[in-house]
């Protein structure tokens, strides 16, 4: 299973590398004379509204959204990990400031620090350059609710009784944290890892509201699923369906691959 | 026990009440026929008010009322009303001229965006009775196109005990459940008759349910429970057409305009390169002409459109300039244009004179996928003659905050809704220090002469009743507008509708209302079916 899920990431990851060479048009192309084609020869997944190939955007789309949305996990978890465990493992009032800090960030609305983000940002930002800045503000903003569970993680296994024989056995706190404690809170970090990937997929198709997130003409997934409001009214259910195809595919390979999620102790 | 099986046998056999129901998309703020500002009010307004006159939502043309005739005199600064005899307010109160009088002293009294309207400076017209049934109004100043003033004037009693609540129109309010719905009930003293003299309206009862969400609207359409929808975006329409091809309606070309425009505020903080760009009616002209209009109206309109010619829709049959058409789309001559300019078409893209890269950026108004198709097929438009377009959507109040107060825009795609056939209601627009003077609002004074030109001519217009006058005037404003392109007008939306097969003399108009201007023909049929749709 695990070749499997390796070689559909493998293909996938050359897919969007070699893309354009995949499909017979370029993504932002508008085909006006076939809109909202049905799959067929010249356009395997038929087209969009526009006139645009599908198939062309369900590439150039998984590009963003499969390169930067787990980038911007890594960057959540990392910030998570670092606060929740540093929390969890020194306690006493660095633990209170974090956890206020973490209360903090879960109780302000995230959209107006965003709506803030969108007006000191220029107007004149290129696509590709909007979405960057998206998924990097979600990376810096989207750490709180996994650090809280981190946290909670490591103060359960700190008071666990394999910890208390480590520590009566003689064992340094430096061996306890890299040997005992890192490897079980590591099913905790991969599964927050796991949830945040289409999180932030579908976060950044929202912010398009507040003119963050992907701009015309470039698409990501987030914004192709969007289309799938369309799905009762269209013929074209292939062609609609396909991004949520391949966020399923993507994310379950994801599964597959990562480290089982027994611990390690 | 005999007595009992009477009352339930009537009882079964009562019909029940004929109701047509529809939904307004907001709580009215008012019942006051002087105070109805806003699009869930001036509905009610409409359907209960009683005018001297009315125009006829389908010919556009103004026709007798309460008033059996009218005559102008003054050079059109009075006007005097023959009113009909015998009419009544529907608490059964007589209307007569001191009621007229009344409404006019209530005009005076009453401040809001309607008596404003009515007002020239802080006068106000005045009436007086001079006959036992005729009215002399006067105005302060020459009111041209005071008639379409008058059809929204509803006549209010003297000496009702029920105020403003004692109507003229073909219904009145007769329940209220703040936040669900109003029912409008048959008005029982309404005089008009039918052509067969049968007693109008033909419903008993109008029922307006207060629904923000288009979603539930449609989808209680398509169940019955909602018998017309007034207005329907195209989506919405070409989803309907396919279910219930005959509950749809195309009233065609509206008043209603999708328009690009760029920022030329002085105080826009924006690079003093741009702001020349923007200031160019050359350059304004070039990206006009670099637009497939035809392909917006087919494909971003889905075919619902027509391409937008000028300020006047050609939808408005009376002040339309016939003489202007939509700019036909010409990259090669725009580019041209361009160079003459000092522009230069490089292989990564246009440039200036000065060297800059030509890119800007168009804001329009998230999630609205008319216009985020619209800023995509221009972007790839204006991409085919080197012009980098980036797209961004906003939430409404930020975009109003940007093009209203900071000027923090380059270009902005809105639609401007434009219910008012005459041009007087468009001032705000057209004169330079007018507020929704868009591209470069609150001129202290003209900073163009094609502005300052366009100020005089309306000022000019709107001293002379003289249709034909007034007509050559504002011709002459559309021209100059066609050529100076600070409005880029992309396309004219059709009036969208959605009349349900029960419905029966529905009129279907550009004016609005569009589905209910005869509200009081309107029949249901097929009763057994509808009738529960409550």
């Amino acid at each position: 299973m695990k070749r499997l899920a390796a070689g559909l990431l493998i293909a996938l990851a050359l897919a969007m590398v070699a893309g354009q060479f995949l499909v017979p048009a370029r993504y932002d192309q508008q085909f006006r004379e076939s809109t909202d084609a049905l799959p067929g020869g010249d356009h395997p997944l038929g087209t969009d509204e526009l006139g645009r190939d599908r198939a062309a955007r369900l590439l150039a789309g998984a590009r963003v959204s499969l390169l930067l949305a787990p980038a911007a996990s890594v960057l959540a978890i990392a910030l998570a990990a670092m606060l929740g465990l540093s929390a969890g493992w020194f306690g006493g009032w660095w633990d209170r400031v974090v956890t206020t800090l973490i209360d903090l960030m879960i109780s302000v609305p995230i959209f107006l620090v965003l709506i803030t983000a969108r007006a000191v940002l220029p107007l004149n930002v290129s696509p590709i350059s909007s979405v960057m800045i998206t998924f990097l503000l979600l990376g810096l903003l989207g750490w709180a609710g996994s650090a809280r569970v981190i946290r909670g993680a490591c103060q359960t296994h700190l008071n666990s009784d394999y910890i208390l024989r480590a520590l009566a056995s003689g064992s340094s706190r430096t061996r306890i944290l890299l040997v005992h404690l890192l490897p079980n809170l590591w099913p905790v970090l991969r599964t927050q890892f796991i949830l945040a990937v289409p999180g932030f997929i579908l976060d950044e198709a929202n912010l398009s509201l507040l003119g963050l997130g992907v701009a015309e003409p470039l698409p990501s997934l987030g914004s192709l699923l969007k289309e799938l409001t369309h799905l009762p009214s269209s013929a074209n259910w292939v062609g609609l369906a396909a991004p949520a195809l391949l966020l399923a595919i993507t994310v379950g390979a994801f599964e597959f691959l990562l480290p089982p999620k027994e611990g390690a102790s | 026990m005999k007595f009992l099986i009477l009352l339930m046998a009537g009882t079964l056999l009562a019909a029940d009440p004929v109701i047509l129901k529809m939904c307004l998309r907001s709580e009215p703020k008012t019942f006051h026929p002087l105070k109805a500002d806003e699009e869930a009010s001036e509905t009610v307004r409409f359907l209960t008010a009683g005018t001297l006159l009315k125009i006829n939502r389908k010919t556009q043309l103004r026709e007798p009322s309460l008033a059996a005739k009218w005559k102008t005199a003054d050079g059109g600064k009075t006007v005097k009303f023959e009113l009909r005899e015998g009419l009544q307010f529907s608490d059964g109160t007589p209307f007569t001229a001191e009621d007229v009088v009344y409404t006019f002293q209530q005009v005076a009294a009453i401040r809001s965006g309607f008596t404003d309207s009515l007002r020239q400076g802080e006068a106000t017209p005045v009436a007086t009775v001079t006959g036992k049934h005729e009215v002399t109004v006067r105005f302060a100043e020459l009111t041209p196109g005071w008639e379409r003033l008058i059809d929204g004037l509803g006549m209010m009693s003297a000496k009702s005990p029920l105020g403003e609540k004692a109507v003229m129109g073909a219904f009145m309010v007769a329940d209220h459940k703040p936040g669900q719905y109003i029912a409008l009930g048959r008005n029982p003293h309404y005089w008009v008759r039918d052509a067969q003299g049968k007693a109008l309206p033909k419903v008993d009862q109008i029922r307006l349910d207060i629904t923000a969400n288009r979603d539930l609207e449609v989808l209680r359409f398509k169940r019955g429970e909602v018998h017309m929808i007034n207005k329907v975006e195209p989506d919405i329409y070409q989803a309907l057409a396919t279910q219930m091809p005959e509950a749809v309606r195309n009233a065609g070309v509206s008043f209603e305009s999708e328009q690009l425009w760029f920022n030329q505020a002085g105080k826009a903080p924006i690079p003093a390169y741009k702001l020349e760009w923007f200031r160019s009616p050359v350059f304004r002209r070039a990206v006009s002409e670099s637009i497939r209009r035809a392909d917006l109206a087919k494909i971003a309109m889905k075919g619902l459109a027509v391409p937008g010619v000028g300020p006047v829709s050609p939808g408005n049959t009376v002040w339309f300039n016939q003489k202007l058409t939509a700019d036909v789309y010409a990259p090669t001559v725009a580019l041209e244009k361009l160079r003459k300019a000092g522009f230069q078409k490089k292989s990564d893209g246009l440039y200036d004179a000065g060297g800059h890269r030509v890119e800007f950026s168009i804001v329009t108004n998230a999630g609205n996928k008319t216009r985020e198709r619209l800023a995509a097929m221009i972007q790839a438009d204006l991409g085919e003659i080197g012009i980098r377009v980036n797209v961004v959507t906003l939430d409404f109040p930020s975009l109003l905050e940007r093009i209203t107060r900071g000027f923090n825009y380059e270009a902005c795609l809105l639609g401007f809704t434009n219910v008012d056939q005459d041009p007087n209601g468009q001032m705000n627009v057209w004169l330079s220090s007018g507020a929704t003077h868009a591209w470069s609002p609150n001129q202290a004074k003209p900073e163009t002469a094609w502005e300052a030109e366009i100020d005089k001519l309306m000022k000019a217009q709107a001293r002379t009743v003289v249709l034909a006058k007034r007509k050559e005037m504002f011709d002459r404003v559309q021209a100059i507008v066609h050529e100076q392109a600070p409005f880029l007008y992309l396309v004219h939306k059709n009036v969208l509708t959605a009349v349900h097969p029960s419905v029966r003399n529905s009129l279907v108009t550009v004016l609005f209302p569009h589905v209910f201007s005869n509200a009081e023909q309107i029949e249901l049929q097929g009763l057994g079916t509808y009738r529960t749709a409550r």
